[in-house]
């Protein structure tokens, strides 16, 4: 064995970081699906009747579809009736008061560097909680009410903002749209829901946390976030699970509609249990994003890092509607032992001089195997549209995989579109050169890593990216040697 | 300080260093001549520890330690420095962040604590006047897109940071221009002092101008054939290496 597959062997061998369980009495479903189980989900959030109708449209849509075979994944044939479709901590839905929230939730979010007491918190970082099928708190709600935003959880946001939600849900991702989005529309839980008033500037990063906890069950949560003219807003999402050998299921929509000159950006840092060295358990990522920037000059920006799921599928997307609006996508995702993703972007540019990025960084270490896939799509009328992709790739070790499927659709002749893609290995020759100025190998992967995702790293707010470099390290941890 | 026994190496099957003795004490400077497939990148490369040249027999002690059971980064902490013949290139990674993994690498390794950030940006202050470095090369990623003599003032750079013990300048002065080699011999010059010693790798006697060393050898065949003071250098610039070929080839 030489020495860059010894350490390659040490990286790829390291520990999941937030495999914890909450001990914490749950509230849960019988396993399976059907219109019964819909209406229950509904009736469990005390939902109105046009939305549990709509839910049942969704489901039976879902039931004359297909689970896509298109990307470049190998997925164990997944029983949709062997899974719990609702779980929630017990003791009420919300919690006003951080007195009145089980201490176990709180500990569990402290574990996972999410202190949800305000006065603990970063400044500047509103946070919603998500465990399984429920928000459990969301802070600094008050500060951002006296600006007239809303942040607030997806189901109370379906009791008391019943006009934005009924115009907005599904208006960028349809329940028609694939086979995960009409599945989600049918029983998706909770998630969170931010509305951002006519010029005003969100003065602290907004953020969800997503906490998969109980067994056997999937999260399907939604997301949607509005901003209207000249608006400003910074979302960030993060996401754990506990390591269990059986696989779990995680299917959400997230949806984004930027008005005229508004700005959002839309920054990810996923970690769900990517299963162990071997491939056994591990979560199934399947989700769709896609914001569409309506009003001119809107810009919409998605920034991930994803280091975590056993199968990733996942395609944050803009439909660049707006005439000069641009969309954005960074993209850092590694892949180690077993891991899975096929993930990417589509900018489907449709007004005048619109303009698109594309900057994804894969990195491939393990048995893993790491596919971008993106699609750039100028119609007719998209006069002047610009894009550029840059696909890297970089593998680590030789029994990984790496794999790049652009896209490109062309109606308009005054477009320009640019695609660079490059493949390389870690070479021995910079972790030797790291070695020799006293740099032992793991610390040399780790440098060299994050030098080759910096691109995309410098787009995440401060704290995140801090965490993001970290959480790449650990990654692939004992991945050459 | 450096002690090197009957040393043999060979990449693959093929034997390319074939009982090398040498010894070098603090303080002073040797340089290692010879023709080009001497083996004289190969002796560097073993004494840095890349694993793909096989230590066959043979010791090599520093300060009485073997170094053939260390690591390379812990030959690098002991104080072993390799500038080399082509300094590698880390897209995304600043020069600040490299020396700074490097330099605390090495401090924690001798039991120290983290060099505080400001002391760090200091002494890189200090040291770039040392080899006339632009500020700006440091702010830029390690070597990338830096110029073949760029790339060679900032290995003197990391050297005149890393404080080593022995240095082992690889082939330091091809491809520089007469300004660039002024600056990394006047770095090196610098650097000398009665407790570090110096192996210079060359194939010409042009930098020998610079650097004066105390003893030249030549590398011929995987063997040191002929040891000297510095009258050697000159004498191999004025008849090349043909003279010595012959006469260990008729020895043999």
């Amino acid at each position: 064995m030489t020495d860059q597959e010894k350490i390659l062997n040490e990286v790829t061998g390291s520990d999941y970081k937030f495999g914890f369980q909450t001990e914490i009495d749950t509230e849960t479903i019988p396993k399976g699906l059907n219109e019964e189980v819909v209406r229950i989900i509904s009736a469990k959030k005390e939902e109105p009747e046009w939305l549990t109708e709509s839910r049942l449209k969704a489901f039976r849509h879902w039931q004359t579809m297909e689970m896509p075979q298109w990307a470049h994944l190998t997925i164990p044939k997944i029983d949709y009736q062997d899974i719990i479709y609702y779980a929630a901590p017990k003791q009420g839905a919300k919690y006003e008061n951080m007195d009145e929230v089980d201490p176990e939730l709180l500990d569990t979010f402290n574990r996972l560097g999410i202190p949800l007491e305000e006065q603990k918190q970063l400044a500047g970082v509103a946070v919603d909680a998500v465990m399984d099928s429920v928000s459990v708190k969301t802070t600094f709600q008050d500060t951002l009410a006296d600006k007239g935003i809303i942040f607030c959880s997806f189901s109370e946001a379906v009791k008391n903002h019943p006009d934005l939600i009924k115009k907005y849900m599904g208006s960028v991702v349809p329940y028609t749209d694939n086979y995960f989005a009409a599945l989600n529309s049918a029983v998706f839980s909770d998630g969170s829901f931010c509305y951002i008033p006519k010029g005003v500037h969100c003065p602290m990063e907004l953020s969800t946390y997503f906490r998969i906890n109980a067994a056997n069950t999937g999260q399907f949560e939604r997301t949607l976030i509005v901003a209207e003219d000249d608006s400003y807003v910074s979302y960030l999402e993060g996401c754990t699970a506990p390591m269990r050998d059986e696989n779990q299921l995680h299917a959400a929509i997230v949806e984004i509609v930027a008005m005229e000159n508004a700005e959002v950006k839309y920054s990810t840092v996923q970690n769900w249990y990517p299963g162990d060295k071997n491939g056994v358990g591990g979560i199934y990522n399947f989700v769709t994003k896609r914001g569409i920037c309506k009003g001119d000059n809107s810009k919409i920006s998605w920034t991930q890092v994803e280091t975590g799921s056993a199968v990733t599928w996942k395609y944050p997307s803009c439909i660049l509607r707006g005439e000069n609006s641009v969309g954005e996508f960074y993209s850092v995702a590694v892949t180690n032992n077993y891991q899975q993703a096929d993930t990417g972007t589509k900018m489907i540019h449709i007004g005048k001089n619109t303009r698109s990025t594309i900057i994804s960084k894969g990195i491939s270490a393990g048995k893993s195997q790491n596919s971008y896939r993106g699609l750039v799509k100028v119609l007719k009328g998209a006069k002047n549209a610009r894009n550029y992709s840059q696909c890297d790739s970089l593998l680590l070790g030789d029994k990984c995989g790496a794999h790049t499927f652009p896209y490109l659709e062309v109606d308009n002749p005054s477009a320009v579109v640019e695609h660079e893609a490059t493949t390389s290995k870690i070479g021995e020759d910079q972790i030797f050169y790291c070695n020799q100025r006293g740099i032992d190998t793991e610390n040399a992967i780790s440098l060299i890593v994050n030098g080759y995702a910096k691109e995309v790293l410098n787009k995440l707010p401060m704290e995140f990216a801090v965490e993001a470099q970290k959480l790449l390290a650990i990654t692939l941890e004992g991945s050459v040697g | 300080m450096l002690e090197i026994k009957d040393l043999k190496v060979s990449i693959e099957d093929k034997e390319i260093l074939k009982g090398i003795n040498l010894s070098v004490k603090a303080g002073e400077v040797h340089a290692i001549m010879g023709p080009n497939g001497s083996g004289k990148s190969t002796l560097a490369s073993a004494l840095a520890g890349r694993d793909y040249f096989n230590i066959t027999h043979g010791k090599i002690l520093f300060d009485g330690k073997d170094l053939t059971e260390l690591t390379p980064e812990d030959r690098a902490r002991e104080g072993i420095f390799l500038g080399f013949q082509y300094p590698v290139e880390i897209p995304g990674v600043s020069m600040v962040n490299f020396l700074r993994t490097a330099i605390n690498s090495m401090r924690k390794y001798r039991g120290q604590e983290p060099l505080p950030a400001g002391d760090f940006l200091k002494l890189m202050r200090e040291k770039k006047q040392v080899v006339e470095i632009d500020s700006d090369l440091t702010n830029r990623s390690v070597n990338e897109g830096f110029s073949g003599g760029e790339k060679k003032k900032n290995e003197i750079f990391q050297m005149a940071l890393l404080e080593p013990r022995l240095a082992i300048l690889d082939e330091t002065d091809s491809g520089l221009d007469i300004d660039a080699l002024r600056i990394v011999s006047n770095g090196v010059n610098k650097l000398r002092s009665p407790e570090n010693a110096t192996i210079i790798i060359t194939h010409y006697q042009r930098l020998l101008d610079y650097i004066v060393p105390d003893v030249v050898h030549v590398l011929y065949k995987g063997r040191i054939v002929k040891s000297g003071d510095k009258s050697l250098a000159r004498e191999l610039e004025e008849h090349g290496y043909d003279w010595i070929k012959q006469e260990v080839d008729a020895n043999n």
